[in-house]
């Protein structure tokens, strides 16, 4: 469904990622891991074509991002994309939130695309909010709405940035709740994320990243059990205190 | 497009027509600079007292700024040069003047007082942007209020303030063209003449158009200087 | 002590009215256009392509470095002839008013679309990468997500120009356009009572002018707070 082959990216002088390769399968879901600065956010921006890249590759379902002359936001619709500071649009209501895209880009009638972003609403816990601006809305809720919104598109994969980090402590599991039961459901998923408890229970694999690099690469069970890397180790140690 | 009208005479004969707008551009400068030096002076004691304990204080010289900026320039302008002159006492001896010293100093005033409206709203704005510790560090250390001011509240406000006094400085620049509403000489008139006398409207006024945008070049470079000359090592939006 | 003789006003309401109207018919047509054109202009800006953005960025400074005067004079002396030429209208057609509205139109637009230019980038840019993410293209992310939170975060700025623009409606005196201040001098001059009227037309903008920013003062804490 994915697959990232060999790809560099700078800015001006600053190489920011170097030699990053991964494959993923339809179905699976992978969690991107490492400390600030790794490089993570950038490299899952790049596959959906949010930041251009120098060198490398990148495919997503049958369409090649970076190539010139492809429709980028074509593809985009059918990528959907989580951001960390949720960035639902304030001045319109929930439901129009879930609506627009639907409309504008995929074409949609709108009645069409009401009952589908209601029907999404209820799946994510938050039917009564529909009317709601998003300012009145608690951040977990804004998360979920987000979720919501990216998947009226009716997405083949869906990448999420960090999802919970801007989040206070106990609104995290009402968003990770969502994106498990998403898992389960066998959306493809690429996630961002410090949550090691959600990539122990869905992830497929980890991908673990430092400095610009894909340092280690491992399904889950093996990564948390045996890492095979120092920096990988040292990583997991200071992660896994809470 | 014929330029050479720049270099013939003008019918009296004194200078060409090019020496006629360079003439309007030193009036334009004298003016201005005049105005400035008004608008400095008392905008910013306008503008501390906008922002001292005293409540009247603070009211009159907010009333100064709710006056001066409600009223359109061209308006205040006429009052200056039409009614002042009537109701104050002297006035009758100012109307015997030479009219050019006349138009010069009713244009200065306005245009000084004008500005020092907008001179006090910026003082006042860069002495409340700094925190209110700022002054109680002051106080604490044992200054008196109007030394907290001086050594602590007014050079640091100074500095913050000097990219808003740049765009004021070009404001006055460009306000001193609605003097040549009274008969001030100073280089929109004198394009105006120009047009008159030559007949030429498209070069006399792309004249006046580049000598109006080189002065506006000058001054920004001169405060881009004195910019980072007066930048605070370390504070917000300085290089360190 | 100079006599104060205010007898002159009634009579000249009427007259003064149809000043008015032709000032603030100035300020909604400068305004309108104003905001539009100077949209565009900040976003032409903001474009990667060079040619666009240095055009605007040209734009902007020349009428940001030039006085409203010299641009009415211009706008007086030269366009109409120039108008006239090109669209063949006879001498006979008053296109002062014309002139007038579009010179203030075009002028304007330079300080709108600088206040358009900051509300466009007080915008997080996060806003624009979720609507590209959603496969919006960017003129659709443009114009259903940043546009509509750069005018609102404005709105303040903008009616606050707008009442500079009012006031500047009275520099049209250059092209002897009468508009209320002009109609007031006009007035004035006829009836030998110059001082009264200046000092009433001032009375009347102050009063219309604060009234309005206490207007927007309001309105920036309650609606917008």
């Amino acid at each position: 469904m994915i697959s990232v082959r060999d790809v560099y990216k700078s800015y001006g002088d600053v190489e920011v990622l170097a030699a990053c390769s991964m494959e993923v399968r339809k179905g699976e879901v992978i969690v991107v891991c490492g400390p600030s600065g790794s490089g993570k956010s950038t490299l899952i921006k790049c596959i959906n074509g949010l930041e251009p890249f120098e060198r490398g590759q990148i495919v997503v379902d049958g369409v090649e991002v970076g190539k010139r002359g492809t429709n980028l936001s074509k593809l985009r619709a059918r990528v959907g994309m989580v951001f960390q500071q949720f960035e639902l649009f304030p001045h319109m209501k929930v439901i129009d939130n879930l609506t627009i895209a639907q409309v504008k880009v995929l074409g949609r009638g709108r009645e069409e695309a009401r009952r589908k972003a209601l029907a999404l609403l209820d799946r994510v816990g938050l039917r009564e909010h529909a009317d709601k601006h998003p300012g009145q809305l608690s951040g977990g809720q804004q998360q979920r709405v987000a979720i919501a919104r990216s998947l009226a598109l009716d997405p083949v994969c869906m990448l999420f940035d960090e999802p919970t980090s801007a989040l206070d402590p106990e609104m995290i599991n009402e968003v990770l709740d969502v994106m498990v039961a998403l898992a389960r459901d066998g959306m493809t998923m690429v996630v961002v994320t410090h949550e090691m408890g959600f990539a122990r229970k869905v992830a497929s694999r980890v991908v673990f990243m430092d400095q610009g690099r894909i340092v280690e690469e491992a399904p889950t069970a093996e990564f948390f059990a045996q890492p095979r890397t120092d920096r990988a180790r040292q990583f997991l140690s200071k992660v896994l205190h809470h | 497009m014929d330029f050479r009208i720049f270099v013939s005479p003008v019918p009296t004969g004194e200078t060409t027509y090019l020496g006629w707008l360079l003439i309007g551009l030193r009036n334009t400068i004298a003016l201005s600079l005049a105005a400035w030096v008004l608008a400095l002076a008392l905008g910013t004691v306008l503008g501390i007292l906008r922002t001292v304990p005293g409540r009247g204080l603070r009211a009159l010289a907010g009333a100064y700024v709710e006056i001066f900026r409600n009223v359109p320039l061209l308006a205040q302008l006429f009052i200056w040069y039409f009614v002042i002159p009537e109701i104050v006492p002297g006035g009758q001896r100012f109307k015997q003047i030479d009219p050019f010293v006349q138009q010069f100093l009713a244009s200065a005033a306005c245009l000084g007082l004008f500005t020092a409206a907008r001179v006090c709203e910026q003082v006042r704005a860069g002495i409340e942007s700094l925190s209110h510790g700022q002054k109680n560090a002051g106080l604490a250390l044992g200054f008196t209020l109007p030394q907290t001011y001086r050594y602590v509240l007014l050079p640091m406000a100074a500095r913050l303030i000097v990219p808003t006094l740049t765009s004021e400085t070009l404001n006055v620049f460009k306000n001193s063209a609605v003097c040549s509403t009274i008969g001030l000489l100073e280089l929109t008139a004198q394009g105006r003449q120009l047009v008159d006398y030559t007949a030429h409207a498209y070069e006399s006024f792309l004249a006046v158009t580049v000598l109006y945008l080189v002065v506006n070049a000058a001054i920004q470079l001169l405060m881009r200087a004195v910019e980072s000359r007066a930048r605070v090592p370390g504070y917000l939006g300085s290089r360190k | 002590m100079y006599e104060f003789d205010w007898s002159s006003i009634p009579g000249a309401l009427p007259f003064l009215w149809q000043g008015m109207k032709v000032s603030l018919g100035i300020t909604a047509v400068a305004v309108a256009v104003g905001i539009a054109w100077g949209t565009v202009l900040a976003v032409m800006r903001l474009s990667p392509a060079r040619p666009v953005s240095l055009f605007a960025a040209a734009y902007v400074s020349v009428f940001r470095s030039v006085p409203l005067v010299m641009v009415l004079l211009w706008f007086f002396l030269i366009v109409p002839s120039l108008l006239r030429d090109v669209l063949g209208l006879s001498h006979a057609t008053d296109l002062r008013l014309t002139s007038a509205m579009v010179a203030f139109a075009l002028f304007e637009a330079a300080y709108y679309s600088e206040i358009m230019r900051a509300g466009i980038q007080s915008v997080s840019k996060g806003q624009r990468s979720a609507a590209l993410a959603l496969g919006m293209t960017p003129w659709q992310a443009m114009w259903y997500v940043v546009l509509p939170q750069a005018f609102r975060n404005m709105v303040p700025l903008l009616l606050t120009q707008a009442i500079i623009l009012f006031q500047d409606t009275s520099l049209v005196y250059v092209s002897a356009l009468a508009d209320f201040f002009g109609a007031a001098y006009k007035v004035g001059d006829r009836d030998g009572r110059l001082a009264e009227m200046l000092l009433f037309a001032g009375a009347v903008y102050f009063v219309l002018c604060s009234a309005a920013s206490w207007a927007v003062r309001l309105l920036r804490r309650r609606v917008l707070a």
